[in-house]
């Protein structure tokens, strides 16, 4: 049965496509900016491989891992926010409030634990073993959110979440001091978001998750309207609700945690993003879960872009930019709700 | 209260004798736990020199030195700063009725912080007394912040809204600082500010400090019948007689004075403000005039205790003594968060 798209998905599409264009240019953007500014004809040339020897090298081998991985990482972190939002049923969910970085800054430690280098082939792990902390916070978080007679509690789980991350906190900087001044420099500038992956090996270790746990969150985006209706409704209309609810919390630990694995501890965007999704196409996940991804990459990149450019010659972490912009959207949203 | 009644009664109500003991324990613990923390840490000292060194101080003797200019100055300023951050968290907790009100929670840590970062990068030279002034009217700024912000929205300043806005702003004021810091290239300066916990006190500023906490607990004391009662209900406070606006003002007030003078001291170190005053309320009962007391004397004994941990688990190396507080205070936290959020 085919049917005329409906008002709902041209809008949507016409929205996806203003920002597909808006994420090329912000792209070209921050292609341009740093301290040697390719012009964006250049940029176009030395794609198709006329582009004279510096700028092949400025931007092949600095400018493109960087900026991908700021893309694939925006795109993770919007995207998990907003299964995080539906399965929560809460405006405020985010996976660094809830406690998810702090538990991916805790399996980063290990890995630099115990393997030492950032830049080798086994940097290709890092993402697991974020994954691996995150894992365990979402564990706990579940685990304590939990009321027997009443499932996740969406107020408790933000309590919950910020004491898991002030504990997961303590634990990583304990870790950390216990190393040596450069991993815990390494750690703190993590925490605060900056974009320290800068290599090809970063961009293929991000790429698989962002490339597999996107499109399938995608196509659960009707078990994610089924689910923020509430679980009696989910459960009448024949969700499996705790197997599906595992499976998607999974997904958006993987998306978040793999995504600030190489791209540092980014929190709000995972909260804002999704809002403006939503306030732009409505609540349908179908919609609004792709553009809730484009939408965290183009801030993605325009934060990294902002925090190379403006403050040049030093720079400042994307979190920091993303932090002073989303923050206060964030207590505007707590304003709001009752 | 134990101290009005007559002798005939406190005869009658073991309640009385209890709390009497409960208080001469927790006495006598926080001088058995600063007497041990003043003998143990990286150089080992008899008992029989730490009670010369504290009761006849003779400068010629090298353990007495260490006593007198290191340990000293040291333990005595892990132990007002306990108590002042337990007591400003137990008036937090009174006054706004929020079990999870805490100044490192609620991001009071953060202002002074930030405005301690924007010293380092415009006034490298400033005195010490001075950046701690401002770090003082930094902790005092967030705090009036986080509070206007609570109270402008419609439903008021409820426990969650206060706790949740607290730890943006806390998150946030962190970004910027770490922005500022990374930009003036200031990490290293700032991290031995705040990482620097109660080893960088000395005798001339514990001049200053001891005398401005020691009064503020006192006040806060006085302070305690009016915070029982607040603590009741706004209704029936009102209805009791009390002046809620200035009491809590004068609250508030007492809480960032005591908050705010000793994280500019110590460094941010959080929970101490959350576990003490619950630990002193399962002990004590619910009023308020006991709890306060209880929490200074229980915060001491907790911060005293942690800085011992911090230097003795690891020597010569120090840990940072708010590690070792998160490690008891997160678990609390969390237990303290789920009943809480099952009563919302």
């Amino acid at each position: 049965m085919k049917k005329a798209m409906s008002p709902d998905a041209r809008r949507a599409s016409g929205v996806f496509t203003l920002f597909v264009l808006i994420s090329i240019a912000a792209i070209l953007i921050s292609l341009n900016t740093g301290t040697l500014p390719i012009p964006p004809l250049k940029v176009i040339q030395t794609f198709f491989g006329y582009g004279d020897f510096t700028s092949t090298t400025v931007l092949f081998d600095y400018r493109l891992p960087r900026i991908l991985i700021t893309m694939l990482a925006g795109i993770g972190l919007g995207i998990s926010g907003s299964i995080l939002q539906g399965l929560s049923r809460n405006p405020l969910a985010d996976p660094g409030i809830l406690g998810l970085h702090a538990g991916a800054a805790f399996g980063l430690i290990v890995y630099v634990t115990y393997f030492h280098s950032l830049n080798e082939k086994a940097s290709l792990f890092i993402p697991l073993f974020t994954f691996g902390g995150g894992v365990a916070a979402a564990f706990f978080i579940v685990l304590l959110a939990h009321d027997k007679f009443k499932g996740i509690m969406p107020i408790r789980l933000i309590l919950v979440g910020i004491a898991i991350s002030a504990g997961f906190g303590a634990v990583t900087l304990f870790l950390s001091l216990r190393l040596n001044e450069d991993t815990y420099l390494f750690a703190s500038r993590w925490l605060v978001g900056n974009v320290w992956g800068r290599d090809w090996i970063h961009v293929v270790s991000l790429l698989p998750w962002i490339f597999i746990l996107g499109p399938y969150a995608w196509l659960q985006s009707k078990t994610l309207n089924v689910l923020s209706l509430g679980d009696s409704v989910a459960t009448g209309l024949g969700a499996a609700v705790q197997k599906r609810r595992l499976l998607l919390l999974g997904t958006a630990v993987g998306l978040s945690c793999a995504s600030v694995s190489v791209a540092g501890s980014i929190g709000f965007l995972g909260l804002v993003a999704p809002h403006l999704a939503r306030r732009l196409v409505g609540p349908m996940y179908q919609y609004f879960l792709p553009l809730s991804g484009l939408i965290g990459l183009v801030i993605l990149v325009l934060a990294d872009t902002i925090g190379r450019a403006v403050f040049a010659p030093n720079s400042i972490p994307a979190g920091v930019v993303v932090a002073a912009i989303g923050a206060p959207y964030f207590l505007y949203l707590l304003a709001r709700t009752k | 209260m134990f101290n009005t009644s007559s002798p005939k009664e406190r005869g009658r109500n073991p309640k009385v004798y209890m709390l009497v003991c409960l208080f001469l324990l927790a006495f006598a613990g926080l001088a058995a736990c600063m007497f041990l923390a003043i003998t143990f840490g990286a150089k080992e000292l008899s008992l029989a020199a730490v009670w010369s060194a504290v009761f006849h101080y003779d400068s010629a003797v090298t353990s007495q030195q260490v006593i007198h200019e290191l340990r000293l100055p040291r333990v005595i300023g892990a132990a007002v700063v306990g108590a002042a951050f337990a007591v400003a968290g137990a008036l937090m907790q009174g006054i706004t009725r929020n079990p999870l009100a805490d100044a490192g929670i609620l991001g009071i840590n953060g202002g002074s912080m930030l405005i301690v970062a924007l010293c380092f990068a415009f006034f490298p030279h400033l005195p010490y007394s001075l950046l701690m002034l401002f770090s003082f009217i930094g902790a005092v700024l967030s705090t009036l912040f986080i509070f206007l912000l609570g109270s402008m929205s419609p439903g008021g300043l409820s426990p969650l809204r206060l706790t949740v806005s607290g730890a943006v702003i806390a998150a946030l004021l962190h970004s910027l600082t770490s922005g500022v810091a990374i930009y003036f290239d200031l990490s290293q300066d700032l991290a031995f500010w705040y990482a620097g916990g109660v080893a960088g006190i000395k005798w001339q500023y514990l001049r200053i400090l001891v005398p401005v906490l020691l009064t503020a607990i006192l006040c806060s004391m006085l302070l305690g019948r009016s915070v029982s009662l607040i603590a009741l209900g706004d209704d029936i406070a009102a209805n009791l007689g009390v002046n809620m606006k200035r009491i809590k003002v004068i609250g508030m007030a007492l809480a960032v004075v005591l908050a705010g003078v000793s994280v500019s001291s110590v460094g941010s170190i959080a929970f101490v403000g959350l576990v003490i005053p619950h630990i002193a309320r399962k002990l004590v009962g619910a009023t308020y005039q006991l709890i306060i007391p209880m929490s200074a004397l229980l915060g001491a004994v907790l911060l005293t205790l942690a800085d011992l941990g911090a230097r003795t688990v690891d020597p010569p190396r120090e840990l940072a003594i708010g590690i070792m507080v998160a490690m008891i205070g997160v678990p609390f936290f969390l237990y303290t968060a789920r009943k809480v959020g099952s009563e919302l």
